[in-house]
C-alpha cells in the first residue's frame, strides 16, 4: 500500500494509523482480534520511573458520545517494562512506541534514558499532557517554559525519534507546540484528553474519584481537529492527530486539517479491530478520489 | 481466545417488568465458556450509547450454539437493548473474565437481583459433576422475581425477599439456609449483599468467591478503568476477575 506509506522524521510507517496510549494496552490484548502488526505503530501504555497504582475507583464514566477516565498512569514502572513486557512485544514487525510520563524532569529523563537502550523501540511519545496525575503530567504541557525545559532535557539524552504529546487544556496549543519544536522535538501528537467532570445528581456526588478527569471519544473530535488545524499553521515538524476518531472518514478529516498521521483511542474499546478498518477505509477513500498519496491532501484546508 | 462476532437474537422474553432474557445464536461453534464469564454487548451502532455493556453469561447451550443473557434495564444502554427484536443481530466480544472454578463438594450459591444470572450456568456445571448445589436467590419483592424453573432443574432453590412477599423475609444472610454448613460459597449481586456474604464466610472460615460488577470500558484488560482494590494492589476486574476470592478483596 504505497499510497499510505509515510515517513516522519527518520521513522518509516507502513501506514499513518496508530493506536493511542492507554487504549490499546501493549498490543497483546488485541492479538485475538486482528494482526496488530498491520498498524503503522502501536503506542503502549504510559510508563513512569517507578510502579504506580493509579487513582482509586471509580475511574470511568460514560458521557454523551464520550467517556471520562481517571486511570492516572497506573503502570508497573520502566524497569518492569524493560525486563518483561518489552520481550513480549519486541518481535512486532511495526513501530512500537513507548509513552513516557513523569512527575519531574528527572523522572522523564530517567525513563527516556532507559527506553533509549531498547533496540526495538524506535521512538518515544513524551506525555506532558496527562490530566490525571496530581504532580507534573499536564503541568508540563500547559506552560511554554516548562514544556521547553522538559523536552530540552529529554532531547539531550534521547537519541531516537521524539514525539511530544500535547494537551488541549491550554489557551494556545500552537504556542506550546512552538516551544516544543524549538526544544528539539521531532514531531508532536495531539490531543490528549480534555479536562472534564461528571456528577450524579440523585446521589449529589461526583462520578469519578478524582472529581475532574479526562474526556475522550467522539465528543472531542471537533476540539482535536481545531488544535491540529491551528498548530499546523504554526510549526514545521509533523503532527500526529487524534481525538474521537472512530472510522476512516474521521481520520481523513484530521489529515485534511494538517495531520501527517493519526491515532485511534477510545474507539478501540467499542470496536477492537477499528485500526484495521481505518487502514482499509483510508485506502478505499484514496482510490475512490484518485489520490496517489495520503499526503497529497494533508493540510489542504 | 477472545472473539468479536455477530449473534442472532433467537429468543427474547421479558421475565418481569425490568428483567429480560436474550437467547443469542452464534454463527459458528461456540468456544469453551466457563461459568462466571461475561460478554461485552454492543448496544447498537447508531445508538446514543458509546461503550459496550458488560453482561454475565447466564447459560450456554453448546448443542444449539446459543448463549443466554438476563439483563435488567437500568439506564440508556440497557433500555435500548430491551428494544431489540428476535431475528436481529447483536455484536459481542466474548468470552471475557476468569469465571468461576468448580470447587467443593457442598457448595452454596447466593445471588441477588440480576446477580442471579451467572449462577444458573454455575449450578448446571456442578450438576454435571453429580453435585446438586443449594442456590439462594434474593429479590427486593415478588415483583422483581422471575420464573426459577430453570434453576430448579439443577439446584435446590431457596428464596429471600426483603418484604417477605415470597420465601423468607429479610436479607439473604438471614435465610435459614445459613444454619447448614458448606465448603464453598459463590456470590454475585449488589455490593452490600456480597460484603455480608464475604463477612459470613471469613468468620466461618469457608472458601468464598464473589463476582464483581465494576464499571468497565474495554473488558479486555487494555484501559485499566475497572480496577478493584485488593490485598495485592489494583487488579483488573475484567481480566483478573470478575470472580475474586473474597479474602483478597478490599471493599
Ligand atoms: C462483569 C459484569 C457482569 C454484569 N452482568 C450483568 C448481567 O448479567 N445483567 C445485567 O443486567 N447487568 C449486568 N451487569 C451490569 C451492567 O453492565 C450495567 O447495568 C449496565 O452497563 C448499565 O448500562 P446502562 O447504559 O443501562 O446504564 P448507565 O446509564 O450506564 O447507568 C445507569 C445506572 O446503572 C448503574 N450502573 C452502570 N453500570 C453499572 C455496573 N457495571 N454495575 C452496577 N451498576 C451499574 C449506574 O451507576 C447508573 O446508576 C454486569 C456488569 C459487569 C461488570
Ligand atoms: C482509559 C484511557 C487511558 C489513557 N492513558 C493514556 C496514557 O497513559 N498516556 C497518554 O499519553 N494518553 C492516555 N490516554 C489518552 C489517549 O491516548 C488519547 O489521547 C485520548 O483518549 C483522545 O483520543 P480518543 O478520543 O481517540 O480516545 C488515555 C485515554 C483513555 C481513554
Ligand atoms: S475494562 Fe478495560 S481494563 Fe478492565
Amino acid at each position: 500500500m504505497e499510497k499510505l506509506k509515510i515517513q516522519i522524521g527518520n521513522l518509516e510507517f507502513q501506514n499513518p494509523v496508530m493506536t493511542a496510549s492507554g487504549t490499546f494496552g501493549f498490543g497483546l490484548e488485541y492479538e485475538d482480534f486482528f494482526d496488530v502488526q498491520k498498524l503503522g505503530a502501536i503506542i503502549v501504555k504510559g510508563t513512569t520511573g517507578e510502579k504506580r497504582e493509579g487513582n482509586p475507583a471509580p475511574r470511568m464514566c460514560e458521557t454523551p458520545m464520550g467517556m471520562i477516565n481517571a486511570v492516572g498512569l497506573q503502570n508497573k514502572g520502566v524497569d518492569y517494562f524493560c525486563e518483561n513486557t518489552y520481550h513480549q512485544i519486541k518481535h512486532y514487525k511495526t513501530n512500537v512506541i513507548v509513552n513516557v510520563s513523569g512527575s519531574s524532569i528527572e523522572e522523564y529523563v530517567k525513563v527516556a534514558e532507559k527506553i533509549n537502550e531498547l533496540e526495538h523501540i524506535p521512538a518515544i511519545e513524551l506525555n506532558i499532557s496527562c490530566p490525571n496525575v496530581k504532580k507534573g503530567g499536564m503541568g508540563f504541557g500547559t506552560d511554554t517554559k516548562m514544556a521547553f525545559e522538559v523536552v530540552d532535557s529529554v532531547r539531550k539524552i534521547y537519541k531516537k525519534h521524539l514525539i511530544v504529546k500535547l494537551s488541549p487544556n491550554v489557551t494556545s496549543i500552537a504556542e506550546i507546540a512552538k516551544a516544543v519544536e524549538s526544544a528539539g522535538a521531532d514531531s508532536v501528537s495531539m490531543i490528549n484528553t480534555v479536562l472534564g467532570m461528571a456528577i450524579d445528581a440523585e446521589k449529589r456526588k461526583p462520578l469519578l474519584s478524582t472529581i475532574t478527569a479526562g474526556l475522550s471519544g467522539p465528543a472531542i473530535k471537533p476540539i482535536g481537529l481545531r488544535c491540529v488545524y491551528q498548530t499546523s499553521k504554526a510549526i514545521k515538524i509533523p503532527i500526529i492527530g487524534l481525538g474521537g476518531i472512530t472510522n476512516a472518514t474521521d481520520a481523513i478529516e484530521y489529515i485534511l486539517a494538517g495531520a501527517s498521521a493519526i491515532q485511534i483511542g477510545t474507539q478501540n474499546f467499542v470496536n477492537p479491530s477499528v485500526g484495521l478498518e481505518v487502514i482499509e477505509g483510508m485506502k478505499e477513500y484514496l482510490d475512490r478520489h484518485n489520490i496517489s498519496h495520503i499526503w497529497d491532501i494533508r493540510g489542504i484546508i | 481466545m477472545k472473539h468479536c462476532d455477530n449473534f442472532v437474537v433467537s429468543e427474547k422474553k421479558f421475565l418481569n417488568s425490568t428483567f429480560f432474557k436474550l437467547k443469542l445464536k452464534a454463527k459458528e461453534n461456540l468456544p469453551l465458556i466457563k461459568a462466571g464469564q461475561f460478554v461485552e454487548v454492543q448496544v447498537n451502532s447508531d445508538s446514543k450509547v458509546l461503550l459496550r455493556r458488560p453482561i454475565s453469561i447466564n447459560d450456554v447451550d453448546s448443542q444449539t450454539n446459543e448463549i443466554s443473557l438476563i439483563i435488567q434495564t437500568v439506564g440508556q444502554g440497557t433500555k435500548e437493548l430491551a428494544k431489540i427484536n428476535e431475528g436481529e443481530e447483536i455484536n459481542l466480544v466474548y468470552p471475557l473474565g476468569n469465571g468461576f472454578n468448580i470447587e467443593g463438594e457442598n457448595p452454596l450459591l447466593v445471588g441477588g437481583g440480576v446477580g442471579i444470572a451467572p449462577l444458573l450456568y454455575l449450578a448446571k456445571n456442578f450438576h454435571a459433576k453429580g453435585i446438586k448445589p443449594k442456590v439462594l436467590l434474593g429479590f427486593r419483592s415478588q415483583e422483581q422475581m422471575i420464573d426459577l424453573k430453570e434453576y430448579e432443574k439443577y439446584a435446590d432453590v431457596y428464596i429471600s425477599t426483603q418484604d417477605g412477599s415470597v420465601g423468607s423475609k429479610g436479607l439473604v444472610t438471614e435465610n435459614e439456609i445459613f444454619t447448614q454448613s458448606y465448603d464453598t460459597i459463590y456470590t454475585c449481586g449488589p455490593t452490600p449483599m456480597m460484603r455480608a456474604i464475604s463477612d459470613y464466610s471469613l468468620k466461618n472460615n469457608i472458601k468464598c468467591y464473589a463476582s464483581l460488577e465494576n464499571k468497565m470500558a474495554c473488558g479486555i484488560g487494555a484501559c485499566l478503568c475497572c480496577v478493584q482494590n485488593t490485598t495485592e494492589g489494583h487488579k483488573c476486574t475484567c481480566t483478573e476477575g470478575p470472580v475474586f476470592n473474597v479474602k483478597d478483596i478490599i471493599w
